[in-house]
């Protein structure tokens, strides 16, 4: 599972391997809509939460199409079946590179964000607390999402269809603790719920992944 | 040791395209595959290797024993020979050592600090079927190994697989070659293709409906 | 033949067939009867709600309608779930062809629910949590019959899914809780629950229950209908490969 992790890592980093493409569209993203919006602080501040995971969202969604479709063109998938690793290994281990290497660097800049954001000071270890805390449900849901459609010649734009639906819960925990972390009440019952989603999407997901892969090697 | 399977129903995709595949195979021997393109060499070399589940029958190769090396070759542009070869190394479970022995037997090492983008077809050929060295498996099951490799080459694969036979190992090779294995077993596939009866028994919509 | 194999045997695609022929007419006429009778009962022949003057009529189409947009999900849940276990392929196309309909439904409950919603809260649209529940039940759904239409191999179709409408519905329960603990709604409680004389007055409620019965057996025709135009498109499948086969190369 490690070799699978350390390989994945190694890819993302060499040239070529997209690293720091999500991170570029999350900048992007909070960028362009203050200049959608307007400057106003006004209006940006009680906003900033939900672009803040709103673009973090899209940002992860992004770079999912390729988490299992490389790997099935070039043969790595078929070899992956007879190694002693089980499948569901290699799904954790597969999830576990996307969220290193597209979701950590997000949490670590979006605080940097919330400041162009306006977000007020005392919600940013909030923010970050709580991306930290949704994120993983982020990439194994989506990575499940890519095993669900990893057979399919164009299946970016369905993989976003499937996904996007099971990203609700955590987008509205998630949101919803930097929301009130930014008005001053306690955040930390949505926290709490969005680390929960988290934990149960590790823990029972690579199971629904390894069968849809299992389903699409066929 | 002997390995094998008995009396085996083969689906690719919805159609059942063999059937009564029976293959015995003893330690130190191969066999190679024959059949006209479609009869179902794919199809077979997959179900053995636990891929694609049979529609009936059993395989008698534990999961653990067999390493497969498709018509894809396994190996990551980014990643050079070396590492690709220790990434299956690792995956398998035979390490560094794993990895050495893969790389001599196809006589990598010069190659071993190349990225895989950078090869010739052949020599990725020659990367991807130095996995199944790498693996450390006892039965390679091989699609078509020899594609975009030259005599010379071809003749290094066999050696290679000599190798793996004289030290205990089997394989099961689709092929239209003579990959100059000396005496080996050929199995035409075509042998197997189902009866209509067969794809019928399997499809619940062979019957009329209404 | 025990019991349970009795049973089991109806989910044979030809016995199904002839099962599903001989509902199919009663299942109409139940639904043409009780849609016929509950609508213009309900909407002719009730009064005006002294609130909610006769506005309160619409829940005749809304209330059903929101209750087979759910349920239509759990019959899937469990075609999928038999789908799994027993692989039958009548249970996998049974839920094939159940979801366009539960996406009609709640297409319909949306929008009855927003031409109602005018007159009574001043608006189309609320981020209630029921409303924003239904929304995200309309995407999954549409979600759920996209992944159907984008795999050519039908029985890969049928497992990805049944497997995804097992990790669907967990979400989608989340999703509901989700919603409600983001906003609390104005939306009113359970229209119908068993002491129901605290929530409709019981000259809404007789044709309400004659809708709901029209609507269920309209979800359980048009299910069946569509069922048999899929194993009749399998069917063509089946036909068309063979010929294939047969051909002389």
């Amino acid at each position: 599972m490690l070799t699978l992790l350390h390989r994945d890592l190694r890819l993302a980093l060499r040239a070529g391997g997209g690293f720091g493409q999500a991170l570029g569209f999350y900048l992007i993203v909070a960028t362009l809509v203050p200049l959608g919006v307007g400057p106003d602080r006004a209006t940006l501040a009680p906003t900033a939460p939900g672009i803040l995971w709103l673009g973090a969202l899209l940002a992860c969604l992004l770079s999912l199409d390729r988490v299992f479709a490389l790997d099935r063109e070039d043969g790595t998938l078929d070899g992956l079946v007879p190694a002693p690793l089980p499948l569901e290994a290699a799904a954790t281990a597969k999830a576990a590179a996307h969220w290193l290497t597209t979701a950590l660097p997000l949490v670590v800049v979006a605080p940097g964000l919330g400041l162009l954001l306006s977000l007020p000071a005392q919600a940013m270890p909030w923010l970050a607390a709580a991306l930290l805390a949704g994120t993983p449900a982020l990439s194994w849901i989506g990575t499940f999402g890519a095993a669900l459609t990893v057979g399919l010649k164009r299946g970016s734009l369905l993989l976003s269809l499937l996904v996007l639906p099971l990203y609700v819960p955590t987008l509205v925990f998630g949101a919803d603790a930097v929301r009130r972390a930014a008005q001053g009440l306690d955040p930390a019952q949505p926290l709490l719920l969005t680390a929960a989603i988290s934990l149960g999407c590790v823990a029972l997901l690579p199971f629904a992944t390894a069968a849809a892969l299992r389903i699409n090697l066929r | 040791m002997e390995w094998g399977c008995h009396d085996l129903t083969c689906r690719r995709g919805e159609a059942v395209v063999l059937e009564r595949v029976t293959l015995a195979l003893r330690a130190g021997e191969a066999i190679v595959l024959r059949g006209p393109n479609g009869s179902g060499k794919t199809t077979l070399l997959r179900t053995l290797a636990g891929l694609t589940p049979p529609v009936a029958g059993t395989v008698g190769f534990g999961a653990d024993l067999v390493a497969y090396g498709g018509h894809a070759d396994g190996l990551k542009d980014q990643l050079t020979v070396s590492e690709n070869l220790r990434v299956w190394a690792d995956l398998y479970g035979t390490g560094r050592d794993g990895a050495e022995r893969a790389a001599a037997a196809y006589d990598l090492a010069p190659l071993a600090e190349r990225r895989a983008a950078d090869l010739s077809a052949g020599q990725r050929r020659r990367a991807s079927l130095a996995r199944m060295v790498a693996t450390g498996r006892p039965v390679w099951l091989l699609d078509e190994p020899t594609v975009s490799l030259d005599a010379a080459q071809v003749a290094r694969f066999a050696a290679a697989v000599r190798a793996h036979l004289e030290a205990g190992g089997a394989a099961v090779i689709a092929t239209h070659i003579d990959l100059g294995l000396g005496a080996v077993r050929e199995v035409d596939v075509s042998a197997f293709a189902a009866r209509r009866a067969v794809a019928v028994a399997h499809d619940p919509f062979a019957e009329a409906v209404e | 033949m025990s019991l349970s194999d009795r049973i089991w045997a109806w989910a044979n695609p030809r016995k199904f067939m002839a099962l599903s022929g001989a509902i199919l007419p009663w299942a109409w006429g139940l639904a043409a009867l009780c849609l016929g009778v509950g609508l213009i009962w309900g909407f002719a022949f009730t009064p005006d709600d002294f609130r909610m003057g006769s506005s309160v009529k619409i829940i005749y189409v809304h209330v059903p309608t929101a209750f087979i947009a759910i349920n239509a999900w759990f019959m899937m849940l469990l075609a999928s779930l038999v789908w799994l276990v027993r692989r039958h392929h009548v249970s996998a196309l049974a839920a094939r062809a159940a979801a366009p309909v539960g996406l009609v439904m709640t297409v319909a409950a949306l929008a009855t629910g927003a031409i109602w919603g005018k007159p009574m809260w001043g608006t189309y649209w609320a981020w209630d949590p029921r409303l924003t529940s239904f929304l995200i039940l309309a995407l999954f759904y549409v979600g759920y019959i996209a992944l159907w239409e984008a795999v050519e191999s039908p029985d890969a179709a049928a497992d990805l899914t049944s497997v995804l409408c097992l990790v669907g519905s967990v979400f989608a329960v989340l999703s509901r809780y989700a919603a409600q603990f983001w906003n609390q709604g104005l939306h009113q409680g359970a229209s119908l629950s068993l002491d129901a004389e605290e929530n409709v007055a019981d000259v809404f409620w007789q044709p309400l229950v004659l809708t709901l019965v029209g609507f269920g057996a309209l979800f359980v025709a048009l299910v069946l209908q569509r069922t048999r135009t899929e194993i009749r498109v399998r069917r063509l499948h089946s036909l068309k490969a063979r010929a294939r086969a047969e051909a002389p190369a």
